[in-house]
């Protein structure tokens, strides 16, 4: 029975929803939920309560996703709600984002995390500017898959040929903006059509259901074994009591960012630059289990590193393959999403915290605003400020050397945060340029 | 409409092992960052999951922050002794906030009710203030509540401990923000994306030891409100229906709070495999099988957690 329930080949994939207002997202996730059985009794008791005492005809499944006062009362989603459901073989993280423009650094916060946005579009419309702004952020923050869902196809009479025409600016707009993979999907989220189930109504649709495609999408829990092995030193662990055996011992705690680490490996100090080789790598199992050392750690895995030369390693230092390895600097050129309710201006002084390090950065220069029509960073618009949501470019200059590297290359160290040094606001998502 | 096969090899966590690196992260980051956590233990199943985390995170050394404890007074006497116990055998500290010693002294009033749920906030505040505390750990799980679902993983609580879910700090990639003023706190839920079923197979996993009454256990128990109350000191029939409904019944928790408003299951789960294939089956959620207090209104935890409940 153990074996049976443990199910230890389940994997988790992470999911954003995006997409205007009033395009059905919360009744999008409402039906994926209901129709993969993932509602419970209870919830929907509360739900068909509820629809029934606003005089709603049928249940409306967007009451599952909306949780706050507010939301309820003005039948808008305010911020991001993380839903999990699950299927035979893969466990589901959806972070329900809001549509509202005012909202979208919500989007942002769901994205930076997400295998896949679910980006909705209401049949009727097409393609419009928030479906771009969401797309963009989709593009800048590289999550690896789009899936468009073309919402209310019932309402434009199960028409191949709109869904066509739709699909086909999408994928205009996805090949100009670098969205690397896009599917799109005819559903009706409100009767249900290609969400879980595929449906009678598009003979001419011959894809799989938004389910059955989230079910294939490849998992960012998965490890690239190519990439070159990276992790931010969170803690420096050093019993200095207790068990005999453990009593000079001293280890990095950290999570692999990007790569494989085996003993025997080449590392770096990085920003410090000394040169050492991994001497054991643990975990509380294998330390329990009396093994001398793990033989391989792979991103996301959390572990301890011990390293073969007695050198000073600090929360905020960075172990990197040193065949490999980025190279600190103080100028960084990167792309901004702004989340502050302030408008950024050039000599603002701010905190940057990339992977486990904080450094003060001065914002040099504004290059400009991002055209969300194309992202290409060549055709920049003017701006003297960035204000709330916009995406813009940027040159920082930091008070100490950072190993940042291209966000396009390794998504965990080309990110970083701006934060207020006053109150302590996240003020913007950081994204390094370069290739 | 996939990506070409790379000729690397890859390799992929399985859904327990990436939550529980994403919580060993978590751990660690507030422990790196904030300078006095301090982790909320219970004796419930998600508390000791997360002190099983927080163990895990810094081995071979010691979990280097104390637990505290607010004590409704109308707790499971046996998960209180689980709790002490726990306590010693990892040697931690172990702080307790009365809410009895609240209503001795009339700080607090008893409510109509009987319930005590909701008068937990207030010593939970004034004990963050007095330990100084700026982390607090909670077992808090997205997938419980739907006022929980909107919560980030690092939660800001003003001076006076209130969450404010329309202004929330955006969250992005691993990088976690617990800076905040003097006066200010973070909560944190290292367990926010487990789900219940995903907790009950990590405890099976990791052969993670919890109270007897999670598993089914005879018990003296009564109707109220569609929920099988335990008979005792803090539940007592009050109705002629109520006691009319008297019994006793094969029952396990699934969850161990007020004794005066957290009601039993009736199960046949006897091992934690049971109960893992109870949970799989289920139709009904955690709070909704078990906690009253979250019936009030459509609205009670959003309410509660906007004046610094968890």
């Amino acid at each position: 029975m153990a074996t049976a329930t443990l199910d230890t080949t389940t994997t988790l994939l992470r999911i954003a929803t995006a997409g205007s207002v009033d395009d059905g997202k919360s009744t999008l996730v409402g039906r994926l939920l209901f129709d993969s059985k993932s509602v419970l009794s209870d919830q929907l008791d509360a739900v068909e309560r509820v629809s029934r005492d606003r005089g709603h005809e049928g249940t409306d499944l967007a009451l599952l996703t909306d949780g706050l006062r507010a939301e309820r009362e003005q039948g808008i989603t305010i911020d991001v709600a993380y839903r999990y459901f699950a299927t035979a073989n893969r466990s589901f993280v959806l972070a329900d984002c809001p549509g509202h423009v005012q909202y979208t650094r919500n989007t942002v916060t769901g994205a930076s995390t997400a295998d896949v946005v679910v980006l909705l579009v209401d049949a009727r419309k097409g393609l419009l500017e928030q479906t771009r702004r969401h797309l963009a952020v989709a593009a800048l923050l590289r999550v690896p898959h789009v899936v468009v869902a073309v919402n209310k196809v019932d309402l434009v009479d199960w028409s191949q040929d709109r869904f066509d025409s739709i699909a086909a600016d999408l994928r205009t707009a996805a090949t100009t903006l670098g969205v690397a993979h896009v599917h799109a999907v005819p559903v009706s989220a409100l009767l249900g059509d290609n969400v879980v189930d595929r449906s009678d109504n598009t003979p001419w649709y011959g894809g799989p259901s938004l389910l059955e495609l989230l079910e294939q999408l490849p998992s960012s829990d998965t490890s690239d074994d190519a990439a070159p092995f990276r992790l931010a030193v969170q803690h420096v662990v050093r019993p200095q009591s207790g068990e005999d055996r453990f009593r000079d011992y001293r280890g990095y705690a950290g999570q692999v960012a990007a790569g494989v680490v085996r003993p025997g490996d080449e590392v770096v100090v990085l920003p410090g630059g000394r040169r050492t080789t991994v001497a054991g790598i643990d975990t509380a199992d294998s330390l329990a289990a009396g093994l001398d050392t793990l033989p391989e750690a792979f991103a996301p895995q959390s572990v301890t590193i011990r390293l073969a030369d007695d050198i000073d390693v600090a929360r905020g230092d960075l172990l990197a393959a040193a065949a490999d390895a980025p190279v600190p600097t103080q100028d960084v050129v990167a792309t901004l999403a702004w989340l502050g309710d302030r408008p950024l201006h050039p000599r603002t002084t701010v905190l940057l915290k990339h992977g486990t390090r904080t450094v003060k950065a001065q914002v040099r220069e504004i290059a400009g605003r991002l055209d969300l029509d194309t992202l290409d960073a060549a055709e920049l618009l003017a701006a003297e400020s960035l204000t709330l949501n916009d995406l813009g470019r940027v040159t920082l200059r930091l008070a100490a050397p950072v190993p940042v590297e291209p966000y396009a290359r390794a998504r965990r160290t080309g990110a970083f945060l701006l934060i207020d040094p006053d109150d302590g606001a996240t003020l913007a998502a950081g994204m390094v340029d370069g290739a | 409409m996939f990506p070409a096969t790379r000729a690397t090899a890859t390799t992929s966590l399985s859904l327990l092992d990436a939550l529980e690196s994403e919580a060993i992260h978590v751990i660690r980051e507030v422990v790196a960052e904030l300078e006095r956590p301090v982790l909320l233990f219970s004796g419930g199943k998600d508390s000791i999951v997360m002190l099983h985390l927080a163990v895990k995170a810094f081995a071979p050394a010691p979990v280097p922050f104390p637990l505290l404890h607010v004590d409704t007074g109308h707790n499971f006497p046996e998960v209180l002794a689980f709790r002490d116990r726990t306590a010693d055998r990892l040697r931690l500290r172990l702080e307790v906030a009365k809410v009895q010693d609240y209503i001795d002294d009339g700080r607090l009033r008893e409510r109509a009710d009987g319930t005590r749920n909701p008068l937990q906030t207030r010593p939970l505040l004034d004990a963050i203030e007095a330990g100084k505390y700026t982390a607090v750990f909670g077992g808090g799980r997205r997938d419980e509540e739907k006022a929980r679902a909107k919560e980030r993983i690092f939660s800001l609580r003003d001076e006076f401990g209130q969450w404010d879910p329309r202004n929330q700090r955006p969250e992005l990639w691993n990088l976690y923000n617990g800076r905040h003023r003097p006066g200010e706190h973070v909560r944190v839920f290292p367990l926010s994306n487990w789900t219940e079923l995903d907790v009950w197979r990590y405890i099976a996993r990791e052969n993670i030891e919890l109270p007897s009454l999670y598993y089914t256990h005879e018990r003296d128990v009564f109707d109220r409100d569609g929920m099988l109350l335990a008979v005792g000191p803090y539940a007592q029939p009050r109705t002629a229906a109520e006691r009319a409904s008297v019994r006793s019944e094969k029952v396990r928790y699934r969850t161990v709070g007020d004794m005066s408003c957290t009601g039993a299951v009736e199960s046949i789960a006897l091992t934690v495999d049971d109960v893992v294939a109870e949970i799989a089956a289920t139709r009904i959620t955690e709070r909704g099988a078990t906690r009253a207090d979250d019936r009030m209104s459509e609205a009670a935890m959003e309410d509660r957690k906007k004046e610094g409940y968890f």
